[in-house]
């Protein structure tokens, strides 16, 4: 039998209604790779009782004719997660013996769901980063030439890193800024950000409350489409979760696009864009084109506007969300003369660099007399990026992208780590979608000259993830990338 | 809008949080890179835009005003760095 941690969710799901296999086996069959691939780093966390306990229970169900949508399926949970009786640190010091007393709404759906909990996988500290280099436990290693040692994107890093080693079957990821989408595209997955509402933050340490989604990295469009399903939901805990019906994502897999509109946005085509990935574009844009549908040139002119603003909105919520991380109620707490100076020692020692900075700019644009000047100023843009996208849906069903400028990129590069900005710079395409609300997905297209894969990224329109799905589908299976064996 | 050490060391003071004494002038400058990066949204026309502060148009729902769970002060004190009594200890703050 061929190596059963190779197979997608549906083609598991098929082995184990038709005994090809049993849930003990798999999972044990992803916990002797998990061992194997330690060295990449991307699980902070092994649970192998929980996993052998949830695969017996998995396999009574299959057994007793009960098995529900997701039976068996062994996921890597982003520790962002909280997991109850699980410990969960955000890959922070200040959590890194926090172990929660409830479960996330996103990993109780698909616990409920039949899904097994293999482990906790790395990201940067609080999902702040493109890299997982802010991890408290340590970068993850890209599974790609493992030996160049690059980074997987991030934050989440350890998702995509784990997906694409086969490590797990998929992945739950969150996405502020492109966390979902950049990772995805470094490590030739598939990942999606769903539109904001879609799934419940309920039990997600919050990073930026506005933006902040989770969403699935998996081995290709279908597993997302089958894992989006369970995830998402209306939830009373999350008062931001939007009470829709939640489609049966996976059913358009397969239909025609024929007569769709595809936008291209000019604003994506900067001058001295990565050839390669510019190359790739106009193959996608060719083969929706072969498959039936129209090509149509849209405008975002707020694009370059979308960086900044994000970067004055997201640590302004980091400076709030995070203020409560005082050594009092769990965490870390490091001692000193007053309770101010507790709050100060624990805070100083439990963050690490970035988060800093961002709790600090966080501080500095809502602070007395630069609030109207940075945090309102930016929320003002941020209405006309989202209205950059209402005009262009006017004219066009889904929009493609490149998810990223480069190719992954090799951990400590000192363009990145000595200036923040060409750091902050991976998500020049991703973070206009986090502003707006909307759900977008990265696939990868092909591998660069130096084999490294690289994604396209289709947003579509509020709750329209279906449209994404069905156009993904179709370039998915011209672009017949092979993932890493 | 130039960063010197003062603000720094203000903004760490509100942050909660320590910049040591020769991170402070490093820290001026590379914020000062950043607000100056950010600083170029003052180039986009925003008069009569209404600030946005939340993607979706819904209204907030409220639930029945009843406890929902109650009696778990165990649970809630389990991570406590240090509790007493089912409180949480903070280091003395009155005189």
């Amino acid at each position: 039998m061929t190596d059963i941690t190779k197979l997608t969710i549906a083609e598991t799901l098929g082995g184990l209604k038709n005994k090809q296999f049993s849930a003990t086996d798999l999972t044990k069959a992803y916990l002797k790779s998990m061992e194997d691939n330690r060295d990449l780093n991307a699980y902070v966390l092994e649970t192998p009782e929980v996993a052998l306990a949830q695969a017996a229970q998995s396999d009574a169900h299959y057994a007793a004719g009960t098995a529900r949508d997701l039976e068996g399926i062994p996921l890597g949970i982003k520790d962002l997660f909280c997991t109850k009786n699980i410990r969960t640190t955000a890959c922070s010091h200040i959590l890194d013996n926090f172990v929660p007393q409830y479960e996330s709404t996103v990993t109780a759906n698909l616990f409920n769901a039949g899904a097994i909990c293999l482990g906790k996988l790395n990201l940067d500290e609080f999902a702040m980063g493109s890299s997982t280099e802010n991890s408290f436990f340590g970068s993850t290693i890209n599974p790609w030439q493992y030996e160049r040692k690059l980074v997987p994107g991030g934050s989440s890093g350890g998702s995509s890193a784990a997906v694409a080693a086969n490590m797990c079957a998929a992945a739950t990821a969150t996405d502020t800024g492109g966390s979902i989408r950049q990772p995805a595209a470094f490590c030739g997955v598939t990942g999606i950000k769903p539109t904001y509402g879609r799934c419940s933050r309920y039990g997600v340490i919050a990073f930026a409350s506005s933006l902040d989604q989770p969403g699935p990295i998996a081995k290709d469009v279908r597993d997302c489409a089958i894992l989006l399903k369970s995830m998402a939901g209306h939830d009373v805990k999350d008062a931001t979760s939007v009470d829709m019906k939640v489609p049966d994502f996976a059913a358009v897999i397969g239909q025609s696009v024929r007569g769709m509109k595809i936008g291209i946005p000019a604003e994506y085509r900067p001058q001295g864009l990565n050839e390669e990935m510019v190359g790739y574009w106009d193959k996608g844009i060719e083969m929706l084109r072969q498959a039936g549908a129209e090509i149509v040139d849209i405008y975002l002119p707020h694009t370059k506007y979308a960086l900044p603003t994000y970067y004055i909105i997201a640590p302004a919520e980091v400076s709030s969300n995070l203020a409560r991380y005082d050594g009092v109620r769990y965490g870390l707490r490091v001692d000193g003369k007053s309770l101010d100076d507790m709050y100060i020692n624990t805070r100083s020692a439990g963050f690490g660099k970035e988060v800093k900075r961002r709790i600090m700019i966080g501080t500095y644009v809502l602070s007395a007399g630069y609030y109207d000047a940075y945090y309102r100023k930016a929320q003002k843009i941020r209405r006309l990026i989202r209205n950059d996208f209402i005009e262009a849906f006017k004219l066009c069903d889904v929009i493609l992208t490149p998810t990223t400028p480069t190719t992954a990129f090799p951990i400590g590069d000192k363009s990145m780590s000595e200036n923040p900005i060409n750091m902050w710079l991976n998500d020049v395409f991703t973070v206009s979608v986090n502003l707006a609300g909307l759900p977008a997905m990265s696939l990868p297209i092909g591998l660069s000259a130096d084999g490294l894969p690289l994604g396209l990224q289709l947003i579509g329109r509020a709750f329209d993830e279906e449209t994404i799905f069905k156009t993904a589908a179709v370039l998915e299976k011209e672009a017949k990338f092979e993932r890493l064996k | 809008m130039a960063i010197d050490t003062q603000m720094v060391k203000k903004i760490a003071f509100l942050s909660h949080l320590k910049v040591e004494d020769d991170k402070i002038a490093g820290t001026a400058q590379e914020f000062d890179k950043i607000l100056d990066w950010v600083g170029q949204l003052s180039e986009v026309d925003t008069t009569d835009v209404r600030p946005l502060s939340a993607v979706n148009d819904i209204d907030l729902i409220c639930r029945k005003d009843e406890v929902t769970e109650g009696n778990q002060a165990d649970k809630i004190l389990k991570n406590a760095p240090v509790a007493e009594y089912d409180y949480f200890v903070v280091p003395k703050v009155v005189e």
